[in-house]
C-alpha cells in the first residue's frame, strides 16, 4: 500500500529485523494515519480498513476531511488536534511532506505518547528519520504495515508473495 | 461507517523463526541484507510450514474449490481486494500458494502467480504486460510452442512479436520499435546449446525501460538465477524439472519486484484505475508485487487457466530434490555429450557444457553448476538415420517433453517445431537432422549403451 510507487533507490538499503516489526505491530494499539483517504478506493483507505480489521484503531489526519468521518472515525487536520493518545505515526504522504510530518510527530510525542513514525511503502526521509530517532521514536521507512502485518502473521504467503520466513515451527493461532 | 473487527484470532509463529538468515541481526535498521539460506534449504523449506490446525507437516492438497467466508464485510473486503485470503481457488488455494512463494524464493524473486502450463503462464505475463496494438521482441532460439504461440495467437489478440537472432545481443537493440513492451529470452536456450548474453539483453531492455521476460525452464534456477543478472520477469513451465518425474503439468510467472513500472507512462496496465477492479491502480496498491497481483486478479480471475493443487503437490515433492536432480541430470548429460562428440555415427553435437561449443564461456558465466540436460546432435545419415535412431532407441522415451527422471529422445522437426517454416527451424536449431535429449537420471552407461545400439541399427541399411 502506497501512496506512489517508490523509484529503485541508490540510497543505502532498508532493513529492518523481523523482530523488531513483529514487536512494532503486536505493541500498537492505536495509529494516526496522516494522508488517509475517505476514497474507498485509495491505498490508504485499503490500510486503514485493513489495520482495523486485524483490532487497531485507526484515527485519519487529513486537513481535507476534518470534521468528516473516514470508515467510522473522525478526521483531524494534524496530530496535535487529535483529543487521545496514540501509539504511531503512519506517513501516507509523498517523501518531500514527510519531514514537516516527522517535526510534528516529535514537538507531540510525550503528549499524545507516539513511540513509532513508521512511514509507507515509496516513503523515505533520510534526514526526518534522524531526527526522529535522536527524540527516541523508532522509525520505519519504506514499508507497509498492512503488508508487514499481512507477511510476519500468515496471511501475505496466501497471496503467492515471498515472505522470506522459514520455520519448522507450529504457527499457533491466538485469540485476538 | 462502523468500525468492525471480521477475524477472531490471528496466527502467529514462535519467536525463533528466522528471516531467511542463519545470523540474526540484532541491531535494528540500515543495516546490509543478512545471509540467505542455501538453495537446497530454501527448495524444502521455502512457503511451507507446518499447518496451524493439525500440525501437519508436509504440506496438505487442499483440495477444494472455495473458501467459506467470515461474514458479509469479510467477503466484501476479499473480492475488493481489501484484506488477504481465499474466495475461490482459480485464484488462489493454500497449496498453490506455498508452491508459488517456493518458486519466487528460489529465483530470487518478490512475488509468483502459478499457471495450468507454462504456456498459461506466459499468457498471463503478456495479458498483463500488453494492450492490443502493442509488440514485444523475442529471441528465436526459443521452445517451437512459444514461437507459435507469439508468432501465430497472440497475433489474434493484437499483441506482435519481432523474432530476433540473439547471437549478437546487439539485434535487439537494432529490432525495437517505440511499442515494444518486453523483451523474451531463454537463456539457456530449447531444444539445446545455446546460452545467451544475459547481461548484455538485460542492458538493452533497461536503456529501453522495458522488462525483461526470460524463460528458465531448461535451467532451472538451480543453474541459473536471470534476475541475479537484472531479469524482471521470469516464466516456467513447472511441467519441466522443477516438478521433475513426469507427473504433474504446471507454469509459474515471477517477478522480480524491481522493474518500476511507472517511469514512463508505457504501462497504463499497472499504474492507470482498472475498470475490471473498480478503478484501483495495482502498482500504487501493492508497489513491488502489483504486477503479480494484477496477473492474478486480472488475468488468472478473467481467463481461468488455474493451476490444480494435486499438481502443485506434486511439484512441490518434486523441487525438494531439485538440486540433487540437477547435480546428476548434468553430470549425466555431460557424459552423454561426450560419448556423442566422439562417436563415428555423429556429425554434430550442440551442448553448451562441452568445451568445443562455441557457447561454453557464456555457459561458465551464467551456467557455473552446468550447462543442463537437454541438447541436440546430428547423425551423419541425416533425417532418416534421425528417426530410425528415435524409433531404435529402448530406454530413451520417444515423446514430447523435457526434465523427466526418464532420459527422452525427441526429433524436434516433425514434433515440437512442426509448426514452423523450414527457416523457421532452421534459425531456432531444429533442422531436419536435429535429435533432441533430455539426459534423465539412469546409470549413464546404460544410457551411452543404448545410444550405441541405437546408431548401429540406425546405421544399417
Amino acid at each position: 500500500m502506497s501512496p506512489q510507487p517508490a523509484p529503485p533507490s541508490t540510497e543505502t538499503p532498508l532493513h529492518y529485523e523481523d523482530a523488531l516489526l513483529r514487536r512494532i505491530l503486536k505493541e500498537v494499539k492505536t495509529i494516526a494515519m496522516v494522508g488517509a483517504s475517505a476514497n474507498w478506493v485509495r491505498p490508504s483507505n485499503f490500510a486503514m480498513k485493513y489495520l482495523q480489521g486485524k483490532g487497531y484503531r485507526v484515527i485519519p489526519v487529513n486537513p481535507g476531511q476534518q470534521g468528516e468521518e473516514i470508515l467510522g472515525e473522525m478526521t483531524y487536520a494534524n496530530l496535535a488536534d487529535i483529543p487521545d493518545q496514540f501509539d504511531m505515526v503512519d506517513i501516507f504522504r509523498a517523501s518531500n511532506a514527510a519531514g514537516a510530518i516527522a517535526d510534528e510527530a516529535i514537538a507531540v510525542a510525550d503528549e499524545k505518547s507516539i513511540k513509532v513514525v513508521w512511514m509507507q511503502l515509496g516513503v523515505r526521509n533520510d534526514a526526518a528519520a534522524e531526527r526522529l530517532e535522536e527524540a527516541g521514536l523508532i522509525t520505519i521507512m519504506n514499508h507497509c504495515p498492512k503488508i508487514e502485518y499481512g507477511r510476519l502473521f500468515g496471511e501475505l504467503r496466501w497471496s503467492g508473495i515471498n515472505t522470506g520466513l522459514i520455520s519448522s515451527k507450529r504457527p499457533r493461532m491466538r485469540a485476538q | 461507517m462502523e468500525r468492525y473487527q471480521h477475524r477472531s484470532y490471528f496466527i502467529e509463529t514462535p519467536e525463533n523463526e528466522s528471516p531467511m538468515s542463519k545470523k540474526p541481526n540484532q541491531s535494528g535498521d540500515m543495516t546490509a541484507e543478512p545471509a540467505p539460506y542455501g538453495i537446497e534449504t530454501l527448495a524444502i523449506h521455502a512457503g511451507a510450514q507446518p499447518e496451524p490446525v493439525t500440525g501437519a507437516r508436509n504440506t496438505p492438497i487442499f483440495q477444494t474449490t472455495s473458501y467459506v467466508f467470515e461474514d458479509a464485510e469479510h467477503a466484501a473486503d476479499l473480492f475488493n481486494l481489501q484484506t488477504f485470503g481465499f474466495i475461490y481457488s482459480r485464484l488462489t488455494n493454500p497449496t498453490v500458494a506455498v508452491l508459488e512463494e517456493r518458486v519466487a524464493t528460489l529465483e530470487g524473486g518478490r512475488a509468483a502467480v502459478c499457471a495450468a502450463s507454462g504456456h498459461a503462464a506466459q499468457f498471463l505475463a503478456f495479458f498483463t504486460l500488453l494492450e492490443p496494438g502493442d509488440e514485444f521482441l523475442s529471441s528465436i532460439n526459443l521452445y517451437g510452442g512459444s514461437i507459435t504461440q507469439f508468432g501465430h495467437s497472440f497475433k489474434r489478440l493484437g499483441w506482435n512479436c519481432h523474432f530476433v537472432d540473439p547471437s549478437d545481443p546487439e539485434n535487439f537493440r537494432k529490432a525495437l520499435t517505440p511499442k515494444c513492451k518486453a523483451i523474451f529470452i531463454e537463456v539457456l536456450a530449447n531444444p539445446g546449446g545455446v546460452v545467451l548474453d544475459l547481461e548484455a539483453i538485460v542492458a538493452i531492455a533497461k536503456d529501453a525501460s522495458i522488462p525483461l521476460i526470460v524463460d528458465n525452464t531448461i535451467a532451472t534456477p538451480y543453474l541459473c538465477r536471470p534476475m541475479d543478472w537484472g531479469a524482471d520477469l521470469i516464466v516456467h513451465s513447472t511441467t519441466k524439472f522443477l516438478s521433475g518425474h513426469g507427473t504433474s503439468m504446471g507454469g509459474a510467472l515471477i517477478e522480480s519486484g524491481k522493474f518500476d513500472w511507472a517511469k514512463d507512462g508505457k504501462f497504463p496496465t499497472m499504474t492507470e484505475p482498472d475498470p475490471a477492479y473498480h478503478g484501483l491502480t495495482f502498482y500504487e496498491t501493492f508497489g513491488d508485487f502489483g504486477f503479480t497481483m494484477k496477473a492474478r486478479t486480472v488475468a488468472l480471475r478473467d481467463f481461468g487457466p488455474s493451476m490444480s493443487p494435486t499438481n502443485a503437490f506434486y511439484t512441490l515433492t518434486g523441487i525438494e530434490t531439485l538440486p540433487l536432480r540437477m547435480d546428476r541430470h548434468v553430470a549425466n548429460a555431460v557424459k552423454v555429450a561426450e560419448f556423442l562428440d566422439g562417436h563415428a555415427a555423429v556429425k554434430w553435437v550442440s551442448y553448451a557444457g562441452l568445451k568445443s561449443s562455441p557457447y561454453h564461456q557464456l555457459a561458465e558465466k551464467y551456467l557455473p553448476r552446468g550447462a543442463g540436460s537437454v541438447f541436440t546432435f546430428g547423425l551423419k545419415g541425416g533425417y532418416e538415420a534421425g528417426i530410425k535412431l528415435v524409433e531404435s532407441v529402448n530406454l530413451f522415451s520417444h515423446l514430447a517433453n523435457v526434465g523427466d527422471t526418464r532420459s527422452l529422445i525427441l526429433h524436434p522437426a516433425s514434433t515440437t517445431h512442426r509448426q514452423l517454416t523450414d527457416d523457421q527451424r532452421e534459425a531456432a536449431g531444429a533442422g531436419p537432422d536435429v535429435i533432441r535429449l533430455s539426459i534423465g537420471l539412469e546409470t549413464v552407461d546404460d544410457l551411452l549403451a543404448d545410444l550405441d545400439q541405437g546408431m548401429s541399427q540406425a546405421g544399417k541399411k
